[in-house]
């Protein structure tokens, strides 16, 4: 354009410049020109003024598309926590007596001050086919554990969804939700004895949500069976299965409820655990044969009030196998086998409260019944007696309380105090309190009902 | 294995007997969204609003009913913008129905049509809750309704081919209203120019922007976090240096904060409804803006 003013001016002072002799002629077709010139360019600063603003908003609108999980990355996000925590009993020395043990993590938290979990998440959607989610454990003892690795399809419609890899099964109601996410530090105690803190197996999962108002889902799962109640082992095909189902809805204009029932077999294979005998000296027992377990769960939330409650009920049915050979001096010397059964079941009920805006107090209570058992090694009465498995057949029901008070400043960092009087353990009561943090960064993740 | 079989083909007679759809099913994530597809889509819609305006936006939960509602729609429409991703996102993934996913017709977000404002230079928790893609309370300038509008009815359009000339004959009609309308609001609204006003949160910044009111401050002390006692008493000191004509919220907002500061200040408390159903008179998006003004012209006066 600017050339353009050049062109003008250098025309300008050439028609100023000009003989006063110059013929009319002359002057008049220079005025054409000049007036020629001075249209071209007005229409080119009106032509270039229309594009600018045009261009500047086209760009604004692109930038505005960029959104979720934008420019091709997965949405990361990190989550850092721990705790400070007292207790009257060594968490070393945790059990659930008359349960066998799960094998999992369900100490209460170490003694002093003790790093949680770190998790690491990564999620986004791969094609527009399937959705793939990683959650990395990393643990206070310097290990990785992949908590979650799993893929999920996104298209196939029909109300129908599949996911397979690891991840948390949807049996019950808590066992879908990420530790940081809970309402309490720890699992209730159901969770702790019969799914061992929680179910994540390497399954497949197919889903489906009925068509209807009322929310009415289906699920099942074939799994490998790698943690308890199943042991891990070289089979073709699944290992165990199970089956559940949710329905849900409305209470009113702010509230929502959800009720399932839940249904998990596994066929372990010398699930071994250690117990210790009547001199207090190891003893490895195993157990093999078939476990089924029962879950009904129902919660309810309102925005300020959340009500949560689930009911165990776990059927086991095999051999039992004590062999105290180990010991430097055994009792027996020689392993015995015999056919075991159990009927167990445990519940708890929990309500957290929003009593002002960002704080929250809830309150549990869980409970385990020791149910039947039947162990035909202390039947035959020709080797160790009831006293020899002091975990199994101590008949104690174990139960706790937990008082939990937490505050989140914003929705990405809480603190927790909670106090718990726990009598896992027969005849001992073990008074926790703790200090927890639960920090989370990065992408924006969205939480559970 | 055998009652899973028989699981399955149970499921597999109940698919059978899904009914056949009639209407476009519409499943709108905010009130406004779904007063919009209403106006457009008149009775050849079946509407359901995933929320209400009582509920702040922001904490929402993917509950039982909005899957089970999620699993049928034909389309979402939602705002988009980060506004939703505490919950859509499960929504969306839980529902089984591949027609609503994003990146996918059936899923509209009303930025797609829309410039947005506050966009961050910087992205950082440390500022509250901040949205990478700019303010997405967009609805409370007319002009983005329009906008949306247009973009919405052609998306019904494209989604349901029969009652396309339909859509567009109503959205023609609606823009029509809705222009004179928003001169009529625009000319109204002229006496509010430079009023100024205290907010509660980012979600009246299209308002303001758009009658040119003036911002002396917002209760919270960053987009999200609560309003503190210190921020407030701050603000109180504030609005006794510069004159604030009223301090406003969205009707889902905490009343205490306002309440706490208009007491002390005298400066008057105005509730404004945000979306439709927010007070008794927003019972559309005409009167939204209606009962919007009139709140704001009745402190003005």
């Amino acid at each position: 354009m600017i050339r353009h003013l050049w062109l003008v001016t250098a025309f300008a002072v050439a028609g100023a410049a000009l003989p006063a002799r110059a013929q009319d002629a002359e002057l008049s077709q220079l005025r054409e020109e000049l007036k020629r010139l001075q249209q071209r360019i007005e229409d080119l600063e009106r032509r270039s003024n229309a594009e600018r603003p045009e261009k500047a908003e086209r760009k604004e609108k692109d930038g505005t598309r960029r959104t979720g999980e934008s420019a091709f990355n997965p949405g990361i996000s990190l989550i850092l926590q721990g705790t400070v925590a007292r207790s009257s009993l060594d968490p070393e020395t945790y059990a659930i007596s008359g349960f066998a043990p799960s094998g999992g993590e369900v100490g209460p938290a170490p003694r002093g001050f003790g790093l949680g979990e770190s998790e690491l998440v990564v999620s986004g959607n791969i094609d527009p086919y399937f959705r793939g989610h990683f959650v990395a454990a990393l643990t206070p003892e310097d290990e990785v554990e992949v908590e979650e690795a799993y893929v999920q399809t996104l298209a196939l419609g029909q109300g129908f969804t599949l996911k397979g890899g690891r991840f948390l099964s949807g049996i019950g109601y808590q066992n879908e939700i990420h530790q940081h996410a809970w309402d309490f530090q720890d699992a209730p105690l159901p969770y702790k004895a019969f799914l061992g803190g929680r179910l994540n197996d390497d399954a497949v999962q197919l889903r489906w949500v009925a068509p209807t108002e009322l929310f009415f889902e289906l699920g099942t799962e074939l799994g490998r069976g790698r943690a308890f109640p199943d042991t891990q082992r070289a089979r073709n095909g699944a290992a165990s299965w199970s089956l559940f189902g949710h329905l849900g809805g409305d209470v009113g204009a702010e509230g929502a409820w959800r009720a399932g029932l839940s249904y998990l077999r596994a066929e372990p294979r010398e699930r071994a655990f250690e117990d210790a005998d009547t001199l207090g000296e190891a003893v490895a027992q195993s157990f093999s044969g078939r476990s089924r377990l029962w879950i009904a769960d129902v919660v309810v939330k309102w925005p300020k009030l959340k009500l949560q409650g689930e009911y165990f009920v776990r059927r086991e049915r095999g051999a039992l196998a004590y062999d105290d050979s180990a010991q430097a001096v055994p009792q027996f010397g020689t392993a015995f086998e015999g056919a075991y059964a159990s009927r167990q079941s445990g519940w708890y009920a929990q309500a957290v409260y929003e009593f002002m805006p960002r704080w929250r107090a809830g309150w549990r209570y869980d409970r385990l019944r020791h149910g039947s058992v039947s162990n035909a090694i202390v039947d035959d009465g020709l080797g160790p007696t009831a006293n020899d498995f002091p975990l199994l057949l101590t008949a104690h029901n174990p139960s706790r309380s937990t008082f939990m008070v937490d505050w989140s400043p914003t929705e990405f960092s809480r603190l927790r105090l909670q106090l718990a009087s726990d009598r896992s353990r027969a005849g001992l009561t073990d008074r926790q309190a703790l200090i927890q943090y639960i920090h989370s960064l990065g992408a924006h993740g969205a939480h559970r009902f | 294995m055998g009652k899973l079989i028989a699981g399955w083909l149970f499921l597999g007679i109940f698919l059978a007997a899904t009914p056949v759809r009639a209407a476009l099913n519409v499943f709108a994530c905010t009130p406004e969204w779904g007063a919009l597809a209403q106006e457009l889509g008149g009775e050849r819609v079946r509407i359901y609003t995933a929320t209400t305006a009582l509920q702040d936006p922001h904490r929402i939960e993917a509950r039982p009913s909005l899957i089970a509602r999620a699993r049928s729609a034909d389309l979402m429409v939602c705002t988009g913008a980060e506004l939703e991703a505490g919950w859509l996102p499960l929504v969306q993934q839980q529902s089984g129905n591949a027609r609503i996913q994003a990146g996918q017709p059936g899923y509209f977000e009303a930025v797609s049509a829309v410039s947005l404002i506050e966009k961050p230079d910087s992205l950082d928790r440390a500022q509250g809750d901040v949205h990478a893609a700019g303010n997405p309370h967009l609805h409370l300038a007319p002009r983005n309704v329009a906008l949306v509008a247009s973009a919405l009815a052609e998306r019904m359009a494209s989604l349901d081919e029969r009652d396309g000339p339909y859509f567009r004959e109503r959205a023609a009609a609606f823009l029509e209203r809705w222009r004179q309308a928003t001169a009529r609001w625009e000319s109204d609204g002229a006496k509010l120019k430079g009023m100024a006003v205290v907010v509660h949160h980012r979600d009246l910044a299209y308002l303001v922007a758009w009658l040119g009111l003036k911002e002396a401050g917002a209760l919270e002390p960053k987009p999200g976090l609560p309003p503190s006692t210190a921020h407030l008493a701050q603000l109180l000191a504030s609005t006794q240096r510069q004159p604030v004509e009223a301090i406003v919220r969205s009707a889902y907002s905490d009343p205490r904060p306002s309440a706490w500061l208009a007491e002390r200040s005298g400066i008057p408390a105005v509730v404004l409804p945000y979306t439709v159903g927010g007070t008794p008179a927003a019972g559309d998006l005409f009167k939204l803006f209606d009962d919007t003004l009139a709140r704001l012209l009745e402190v003005n006066r």
